[in-house]
């Protein structure tokens, strides 16, 4: 695998798998994430990126395998922990409360407070002021931080979701699915702030079905089927073609191709 | 708004209404409903009902009236193990809510009827009837009465003192649901409680608390009532806990949580209050009163879905 430096991966896994039940959900799964790069997870419906991201989040904890943080073995028992250790999640539905003010969404678990016993309280000006600012130096023009998140487009709202990731001093952000809803348009922005942040020198895990979205951003891919690995690969080792084929399924795509080809006669 | 308009209705047609006299009057009702209205209206946009608000009212009463007379303790002896009783109360209410992930409108409608029933078995078990009476003869019942029942003169006309408590809660909810981590909190809860769990939201402890303060709120009522009347019937507070929703929804809380305020509460309260009164006032029957209640509830909900509709419009 290349990497930058010898320093270890921020984040690695080693043979990862979690059952549920009798049901295996993922197996035999290794990858590595470092800073400044951005870590693709492709897979079909089905494949396990949500047991992944989960595991990497602190919601499960895997089954067996390793997981190693900074080159030590970590193990997260619930989602504070996680994010304790810099690894920030941005969910599918985002984690944001559509009728609350961007701001008070920004700083949501993490308000920043002043005075101090029962006087202590949410420091509004200050939390107002970050957002404009955070948001500003992702390149985000918010009009004003006082409107509902629910009056945002979904684009906008994951650009707040990782500035705020961003400004939370994440080193490792997850995203989980953040073009999937979206128009051509809107992924592109959306895939632009993904830039941004691994330009900033964090560790992107993106998720996505869509190798067309994960190909020019990412730097390595992992490929995820029924809950095995297909393999990781840097970009250099795979073709945007390769990745495609890959990702459907390959052999199973080019029979479908065959099949639904028109009789030549 | 609205309380501005139903103050002027009632204002321009009585003037014993609008005496300072009459507006104590009505204020009155309006003050016990408030507290309790403020507090559920914080529940509520925490995103939770609490049917049994209204019983634990006489609840609270009745533990401080029969703890101070069956068993001979000191007023305040028995206002403090009111208190003790009301929180465990609603500790227990918020545990249940958020261990079983039931609906709390079905946990707390089983501790409504429990307690409706221990209301009425317990006061008989314990006195023989179905009240309990004789709380001024109690040591404490002076300090207790200047604190929860006492009588203070603005402007000429005498102003009970809970109204003063019911500005002081009402200013006191404001705060910390605008300017603490808290009040923060107890929106994102309510919004979508998945979501902010998912983000380090305490949103377990925060719907206990929530559901303790309401506990908190019908013990200071109750023991409001207690002191005030002196004698509680074991049938107190039985179907106030419907007002208290009306009131906290006309005051704009949404009946599915994240969004709301303790001052609409306050004002649902106030309205309420007026109506109550300025329809006798106005020597109109009676039953007008339930009529012109439901008819404020059918607009404050109207309205309140277009709020819902304009924050939710430009999703995706």
């Amino acid at each position: 695998m290349s990497g930058v430096g010898g320093e270890p991966a921020l984040l690695e896994l080693r043979d990862l798998g979690k059952d549920y039940g009798s049901v295996i959900a993922l197996d035999g799964i290794s990858a590595s994430v470092r800073a400044g790069e951005v870590t693709c997870v492709l897979g079909d419906n089905g494949a396990g990126k949500s047991t992944l991201i989960k595991i990497l989040s602190g919601v499960h904890r895997a089954d067996r395998g390793e997981l190693l943080l900074d080159g030590a073995p970590a193990s997260f028992g619930a989602p504070r922990e996680a994010l304790d250790a810099g690894i920030a999640t941005v969910y599918q539905d985002l984690a944001m409360i559509p009728l609350m003010a961007i701001w008070r969404n920004f700083f949501l678990g993490a308000e920043p407070t002043k005075g101090w016993g029962p006087f202590r309280r949410f420091d509004v000006a200050e939390a107002k002021e970050t957002t404009r600012r955070e948001l500003a130096a992702m390149g985000i023009d918010i009009r004003d931080p006082d409107q509902p998140v629910g009056t945002l487009s979904g684009g906008e709202r994951q650009s707040v979701a990782i500035a705020r990731a961003v400004h939370f001093g994440a080193r490792v952000l997850i995203l989980d699915e953040p073009t999937s809803a979206l128009g051509v348009k809107q992924a592109g922005v959306v895939l632009r702030y993904v830039a941004q942040a691994r330009d900033r020198g964090v560790g992107v895990v993106l998720i996505t079905h869509n190798p067309h979205h994960a190909y020019p951003v990412g730097d390595r891919f992992l490929l995820l089927n029924r809950g095995r690995s297909l393999g990781e690969y840097a970009k250099a080792d795979i073709s945007r073609e390769e990745l495609t084929r890959l990702m459907a399924g390959g052999a199973e795509l080019e029979a479908l191709a065959h099949e639904l080809e028109r009789p030549v006669d | 708004m609205g309380a501005v308009a139903v103050f002027l209705f009632f204002a321009v047609q009585s003037e014993t209404f609008r005496s300072p006299r009459g507006i104590a009057n009505w204020l009155d009702p309006a003050s016990t409903l408030g507290i309790m209205a403020v507090a559920v209206a914080l529940l509520m946009i925490g995103g939770h009902f609490d049917l049994s608000a209204g019983v634990l009212t006489g609840t609270t009463a009745l533990t401080v009236g029969v703890v101070a007379t069956e068993f001979g303790q000191n007023l305040w002896v028995a206002i403090a193990v009111s208190l003790v009783l009301a929180l465990a109360i609603g500790f227990v209410n918020g545990w249940l809510v958020t261990r079983t992930g039931l609906p709390s409108f079905i946990i707390t409608l089983g501790t409504f009827l429990m307690l409706q029933g221990l209301n009425l078995g317990l006061t008989k078990l314990f006195t023989g009837t179905v009240t309990v009476g004789g709380i001024d003869d109690v040591p404490g019942y002076a300090a207790a009465e200047w604190v929860f029942a006492s009588k203070v003169e603005v402007l000429g006309a005498e102003v009970r003192v809970a109204v003063l408590w019911w500005l002081l809660f009402t200013a006191l909810a404001t705060w910390v649901l605008l300017r603490t981590r808290f009040g923060n909190w107890v929106f994102a809860t309510g919004g979508d409680d998945v979501a902010s769990r998912n983000v380090g939201v305490p949103a377990r402890r925060t719907t206990i608390t929530l559901f303790m303060t309401t506990a908190g709120a019908a013990w200071f009522v109750g023991t409001t009532l207690a002191v005030r009347l002196t004698s509680v019937q074991a049938n107190t507070g039985i179907g106030q806990e419907l007002i208290y929703i009306v009131a906290a929804v006309i005051g704009g809380c949404l009946l599915t949580g994240g969004f709301g305020s303790a001052i609409g509460a306050s004002l649902g309260a106030l309205i309420f209050g007026m109506t109550q009164l300025g329809i006798p006032y106005l020597r109109w029957d009676a039953d007008w009163f339930y009529f012109f209640l439901g008819a404020m509830l059918l607009l404050a909900v109207l309205a309140n879905r277009l709020v819902r509709r304009y924050a939710e419009a430009a999703r995706r």
